[in-house]
C-alpha cells in the first residue's frame, strides 16, 4: 500500500442507514465504505484523485438506541422556486413545518470508534501537477493538524465525526474484546457508482477481531 | 455578501428550569433522556428550529432574509402576493437538461433565504446541485449531569365535552426537568459558507439567535429557558487550525466545590472555565453572554 493513509475516528452518535430501512431510518453496525469515503473527502479531495477504502478497523462494541423527530415530509419542487424567480418574490416558497410533518424514529449507533485505511487513485481529471505525493501530503498535513473542509460526520451532520491521523509509524488503537472472533455482517452498501445512474453496489462484510477487508469497488455486487 | 473567511467551532451552554427542554415523541412527551445515561438531549433540529423561529421575527419581511422551512404561527403576516406559477410546464423529470439553470435556481434560493444558506436544504431529487449543504451543522445537546423528569399533574377547571359536565375539571399532565444545563457543539465551515454565500452579517445574526432564540421561544411547555454562554473558537486558517475536539475538550463545565452531592438547582451551581492558555496557535476565543 503504497499511498495508503489511516484515519482514526469517533463520535458519540452515528447512523449509517440501511438502505432497506430508510424510512424509519436503521443503521448497519458499522460505518460503510461509501461513508468513510465521505469522511475522507471532507477533509481532502480534488476532481483528480478517488478514494479507495482498503479496510476498516471497528474498535468499540456495536450499540443501539432509538430516537424519533419531527422531520419534514418532502421536497421543495423546482418549480415553485422557477416561479418565484420570475415573480421576483419569495411569498409563496415556504413550507409550513407542522402541516406536513412525520415522526421518525431512528435506531442508531452509540458510542463509535475506526480507523478507516484508504489509498487514493487518480481519475482521468488528474492532470501532470497531480502528484501522489502532493495529494497525500495536503491529507496528511490537513489531518494532523484537524484542518477540514467541512466538519466530516458519522453518516448524518448531526453526529460529527472527530478525526486524527495515526502516523505511518504509530501503533494502532486497540479493540475493544467485545469484537473478537469473527462475524458476519451480511451484505452492506459498499457505495454508490455515479458513473452508471447512481446504482448502489454492495458487499459482504466480514469482520474478522475487529477488522473489515473492504473488496475493491469493481468486485462489489450491484 | 462576501462569504465568511474563518473557520468557527461554538459551544453553547443554555439551561432549563422547570420545564420541558425538547419532548420525546417516542416516550410521550418526556424531555428527551440518554438512555445510558439519563443526560437529557435536544436534538440539533430543535434549536435550528429555535434559530430561523428567531431569525425570522428579527428579520421579519426583509429581503434575503425569508425562512423556507417555516411555522404556521410566525407566518400570519406574511403577505400572499398572487403570481401566475401556471405557464411553467413540469419539465421530464429526468437529468437535467441545463446544469446552469439549476445552478442558479440554487444560487437564489440561498441569496433570499437565510436558512437554506446556513443550515442548507434539499430541493428535488434528479439535480444534484438542487442540494445545498449549509456551512452551519449543529450536534445533539447533552446536559452535563443527568437529569430527572417529574410528572406534574395539572387540573383544568372546565370539561371540554358537554357529557363530561359532571365531572366539573379535567386532569391534565405536564412533564419538567426541574433544572438542567445543556451543552451543545456547532461547526461552520467556511469553505461551504463560500458555496452558499453565508456572509460576516450572518454570522453575526447566527449568534444573535443563539443568544436571543430562548427569550422568544416562551411557553407553558418550557418553563424557564436561558442561553447562558456562547464560547466561540475562530480559526485564523479558512480549513482550520486545530481539531474541534481539543477546542471543545478546553471548556470545562464543573460543579462548584462542595455540592456534588446535591443535584445542581441553578447555573451557579456550575463553574464554566475555558483554557485560554493552551490554546492552540492561530485560535482565537470569542467568550459571550
Amino acid at each position: 500500500m503504497s499511498f495508503g493513509v489511516r484515519l482514526h475516528i469517533w463520535g458519540e452518535r452515528a447512523c449509517f442507514t440501511r438502505p432497506e430501512m430508510k424510512v424509519e431510518r436503521v443503521s448497519y453496525d458499522v460505518i460503510t465504505p461509501s461513508a468513510a469515503r465521505g469522511i475522507l473527502e471532507a477533509i481532502h479531495w480534488k476532481p483528480a484523485i478517488r478514494w479507495c477504502i482498503d479496510r476498516i478497523h471497528v474498535l468499540k462494541p456495536i450499540r443501539f438506541e432509538s430516537i424519533r423527530r419531527n422531520e419534514v415530509a418532502d421536497k421543495l419542487p423546482e418549480r415553485t422556486v422557477k416561479a418565484a424567480m420570475r415573480a421576483g418574490c419569495v411569498d409563496d416558497v415556504h413550507y409550513f413545518v407542522d402541516q406536513k410533518r412525520q415522526q421518525r424514529a431512528s435506531t442508531i449507533l452509540r458510542d463509535v470508534g475506526y480507523v478507516i485505511e484508504a489509498h487514493f487513485e487518480f481519475t482521468s481529471r488528474a492532470d501532470d501537477s497531480d502528484t501522489p505525493g502532493k495529494h497525500l501530503d495536503i491529507f496528511n498535513r490537513r489531518a494532523r493538524q484537524g484542518q477540514c473542509f467541512h466538519m466530516p460526520c458519522l453518516g448524518t451532520r448531526e453526529f460529527p465525526a472527530a478525526f486524527e491521523l495515526i502516523e505511518s509509524d504509530e501503533q494502532m488503537p486497540a479493540v475493544n474484546d467485545d469484537l473478537s472472533g469473527e462475524r458476519d455482517l451480511g451484505f452492506m452498501l459498499h457505495d454508490i457508482d455515479f458513473a452508471n445512474g447512481k446504482t448502489p453496489r454492495f458487499y459482504r462484510a466480514r469482520m474478522q477481531e475487529g477488522v473489515i477487508e473492504v473488496p475493491p469497488f469493481a468486485e462489489s455486487l450491484a | 455578501m462576501t462569504a465568511i473567511a474563518n473557520r468557527y467551532e461554538f459551544v453553547l451552554l443554555f439551561d432549563v428550569t422547570n420545564g420541558n427542554p425538547n419532548g420525546d415523541p417516542d416516550a410521550g412527551n418526556l424531555p428527551r433522556l440518554d438512555p445510558e445515561t439519563n443526560q437529557g438531549l435536544v436534538t440539533d433540529v430543535c434549536l435550528k428550529r429555535k434559530i430561523r423561529n428567531y431569525v425570522g421575527l428579527e428579520k421579519e419581511d426583509d429581503a434575503g432574509y425569508a425562512i423556507y422551512m417555516q411555522e404556521k404561527s410566525v407566518l400570519n403576516n406574511q403577505h400572499k402576493k398572487a403570481y401566475d406559477a401556471l405557464d411553467i410546464k413540469p419539465e421530464s423529470k429526468k437529468l437535467p437538461k441545463d446544469e446552469a439553470k439549476a445552478r442558479d435556481l440554487t444560487a437564489w434560493m440561498c441569496q433570499n433565504f437565510f436558512d437554506v444558506r446556513t443550515f442548507g436544504a434539499v430541493m428535488t431529487t434528479e439535480i444534484n446541485s438542487g442540494q445545498v449543504r449549509g456551512p452551519v451543522q449543529l450536534a445533539f445537546a447533552n446536559s452535563i449531569d443527568p437529569v430527572v423528569p417529574m410528572e406534574v399533574s395539572i387540573t383544568r377547571m372546565a370539561v371540554t365535552n358537554e357529557k363530561d359536565l359532571e365531572k366539573e375539571r379535567t386532569m391534565g399532565r405536564k412533564h419538567i426537568i426541574p433544572y438542567g444545563l445543556y451543552r451543545v457543539h456547532g461547526y461552520i465551515s467556511a469553505k461551504l459558507a463560500e458555496r452558499t454565500g453565508f456572509s460576516e452579517d450572518d454570522i453575526e445574526l447566527l449568534w444573535r439567535a443563539l443568544i436571543n432564540m430562548f427569550e422568544h421561544d416562551r411557553s407553558a411547555a418550557r418553563g424557564e429557558m436561558s442561553a447562558r454562554k456562547l464560547i466561540i473558537f475562530k480559526h485564523d486558517n479558512p480549513m482550520g487550525n486545530a481539531p474541534a475536539h481539543k477546542l471543545f475538550d478546553s471548556v470545562k463545565v464543573e460543579r462548584v466545590d462542595g455540592e456534588l452531592d446535591s443535584p445542581a438547582r441553578q447555573y451557579s451551581d456550575y463553574r464554566v472555565s475555558v483554557d485560554t492558555e493552551s490554546l492552540p496557535a492561530g485560535v482565537g476565543v470569542d467568550e459571550r453572554l
